[in-house]
């Protein structure tokens, strides 16, 4: 296999294992063994595994409340981000973060954030410091549309260009705020606008293709790397479920939701690889196996893992 | 040998940055009113000279500064983010109590902030409700946050010092009314461990504890007590978060009698929380029944004598002892 075809079919089984991922928390939630609320991002693979293609271990991200997809896709593995999502002491963080603030230095994941725009200030922080490292790193913060009503984003946004920070800006536009579709609550027509009022490089994507989100975040990554400044990247995706596991969607319209699978990141991906010649479907049904199998061990290690004694909870406790 | 040497409190504050820039290259400033816009601020002139490449001033965007601080924290910096005047900080509150106070927890231990957010409270004259606010009982809600709350020049230079080397996020609170406040400090470079009282004044009948400006206040209150025949201890918590209980709990033992002053509101204040803490803890020691001043539980009126009329002062906290010593 070439190179392009490798790192091709890996940019193919990380959407996998996502997906995947995904599914299975939705079943355990159902089954009650997640405490909390839980937000998938299916639908949305091709944002987080295209975005954080480009990153170096060392590079930081800081990501939202539909956060797994950005912690496997940044190389998390999906043993302890299971065991973590359960609660258990075997998980990233001890069982203290569970979904919404889980979070792991070693792949420069500043965590994901149970407030909307939470994270967005702390990447442009750690792009600061990067900056000031000079060792070229740069940060990535993920947020949805939802967010793009904080005005935090804008704060920062103007931060990042008056200081010229290699930070990158990626809104993940799934179409709903929580409950609330956009335009209900979004003025203007332009979401690129809202960057370019920061003479920053502002561009809208097709979320649902992993080739174009990678060739657009691999763009932003590189000039922020050679010290160009901040980029703004709006994917347009979907959030296939709802808000939450347990959302009732009545706000959402049946047809829509088709209309969104029909352009199903991964089976677009897969045909795009097929159609060249770059796998072939035995190599890729064997990914989608192979992944099945990390999953299954994935969950089985996290079930094994106990619950965190309450006599530990001080232990990461300074003040 | 120590040498000392007499010095303003906003001289101290420089002198204990000045010595935290030259020692750690990681530690940078954003914001440089960090003295207020007193006569004093000139004393800032020194940082902007020896560490021109350390200290940046950022556009009016306090939570995104306090964001930015605690994601710089994060990635190995140590940040010293000024928001200026108190009340503003609560436009950073979300980034202070469910980001940077969260994250070692929430990261199982894993990831530090070591952010220092340093603002002026208080009282300071005319400020009105948008520029008097006492917001460290609202942070003291909040866990995970140190509260640093100096009373005199020797105190800021030394907690500031620490300040800037330990992993927490720190909110280092300073009184407007304090910067031209003067005495003799060591002119080496020192620290002051956070978690330990200081005993202002020694006394044998009632026990006052006090923060930041109202130290100086208690200890004029002391004086004319003294004229009386009451002898008062003052003790200085010097940091909120840690706390140091047992200090508080000797001196009561000792004294038998409670007077806790503090500038933020009554309700749910500093002032409340540290005589609930006796009463739970020393309610053995007690003679009689402790007393909060405090503010009064209203937003701060400009005019001086309406002011005056919500602030604790020299003469509330007398009448307090004279309740105690009943």
């Amino acid at each position: 296999m070439t190179d392009q075809a490798q790192q091709l079919t890996e940019i193919y089984r990380r959407m996998v294992l996502i997906r995947q991922f995904e599914e299975q928390v939705r079943s355990l939630y159902s089954g009650g063994a997640v405490p909390g609320l839980v937000h998938l991002c299916s639908g949305q693979e091709a944002s987080a595994v295209g975005a954080c293609f480009p990153l170096n271990d060392d590079d930081f991200i800081a990501s939202s409340h539909r956060g797994h997809g950005h912690c496997l896709a940044k190389g998390m593995r999906p043993g302890p981000l299971m065991a973590e999502i359960l609660g258990r002491s075997a998980g990233y963080c001890g069982g203290r973060s569970g979904s919404l603030h889980v979070s792991d230095p070693a792949t420069g994941n500043l965590g994901t954030n149970g407030i909307v725009g939470g994270g967005i200030p702390l990447a442009a922080g750690a792009a600061l410091g990067a900056r000031a490292r000079g060792r070229g790193q740069v940060a990535v913060c993920f947020f949805g549309d939802g967010a793009l009503n904080q005005g935090l984003v804008f704060e920062v946004m103007n931060m990042a260009a008056i200081w010229s920070l290699p930070v990158i800006f990626i809104c993940e536009n799934n179409g709903y705020g929580e409950y609330t579709a956009i335009g209900d609550v979004t003025a203007g027509n332009s979401l690129t606008a809202r960057g370019e009022v920061f003479d920053i490089p502002s561009s809208l994507v097709d979320g649902m293709d992993v080739l174009e989100v990678l060739a657009a975040s691999r763009a932003a990554v590189s000039l922020a790397r050679r010290g160009g400044g901040p980029s703004f990247l709006i994917f347009n995706t979907y959030r296939y479920g709802g808000h939450h596991v347990g959302d009732r969607q009545d706000y959402k319209d049946r047809k829509e939701t088709e209309a969104w699978e029909a352009k199903d990141p991964i089976p677009r991906f897969a045909n795009h690889l097929l159609e060249r010649r770059l796998a072939d479907p035995s190599g890729l049904a064997a990914i989608e196996e192979g992944v099945a199998e990390e999953i299954r061990a994935a969950v089985e290690f996290a079930k094994a893992s106990p619950e965190p004694a309450p006599g530990d909870l001080r232990r990461a406790l300074y003040a | 040998m120590q040498t000392m040497r007499t010095m303003t409190f906003a001289e101290a504050i420089v002198d204990g940055l000045a010595n935290a820039l030259r020692a750690d290259p990681c530690v940078t400033m954003v914001g440089s009113y960090v003295l207020g816009l007193g006569p004093l601020r000139h004393h800032m002139d020194r940082i902007k000279r020896e560490f021109p490449d350390r200290l940046i001033d950022g556009p009016i965007s306090e939570a995104a500064l306090a964001g930015l601080g605690a994601g710089a924290a994060m990635a190995g910096a140590r940040p010293f983010v000024d928001f200026g005047t108190a009340s503003f900080s609560l436009l950073a509150l979300s980034q202070l109590a469910n980001e940077s106070a969260v994250a070692r927890l929430m990261s199982g231990g894993q990831i530090s902030v070591p952010v220092v957010y340093h603002m002026l409270h208080g009282v300071r004259g005319g400020g009105a409700a948008q520029h008097s606010t006492s917001p460290q009982a609202m942070l003291w809600n909040s866990p995970g946050l140190e509260i640093v709350l100096p009373s005199g020049p020797r105190d800021v230079k030394g907690l500031i010092r620490r300040s800037l080397k330990t992993d927490n996020p720190t909110v280092f609170i300073n009184h407007a009314k304090l910067m031209a406040y003067e005495e003799a400090v060591p002119e080496e470079d020192y620290e002051i461990a956070f978690g330990v009282a200081e005993i202002k004044r020694a006394g044998r009948d009632v026990t006052i504890v006090a923060t930041s400006y109202m130290v100086r206040v208690a200890l004029a209150a002391a004086d004319q007590l003294a004229a009386e025949g009451i002898e008062a201890e003052i003790v200085d918590p010097r940091t909120l978060v840690p706390f140091d209980e047992a200090a508080v709990l000797t001196s009561v033992g000792r004294t038998g009698r409670l007077v806790v002053v503090d500038e933020c509101p009554l309700r749910c204040g500093i002032a409340s929380e540290i005589v609930a803490t006796v009463a739970e803890r020393g309610f053995r020691s007690l003679k009689a029944p402790p007393q909060r001043v405090a503010r009064a539980d209203s937003p701060i009126p400009c005019s001086p004598g309406l002011e005056a009329a919500v602030t604790p002062s020299e003469a509330t906290i007398i009448d307090a002892v004279h309740r105690v010593m009943r």
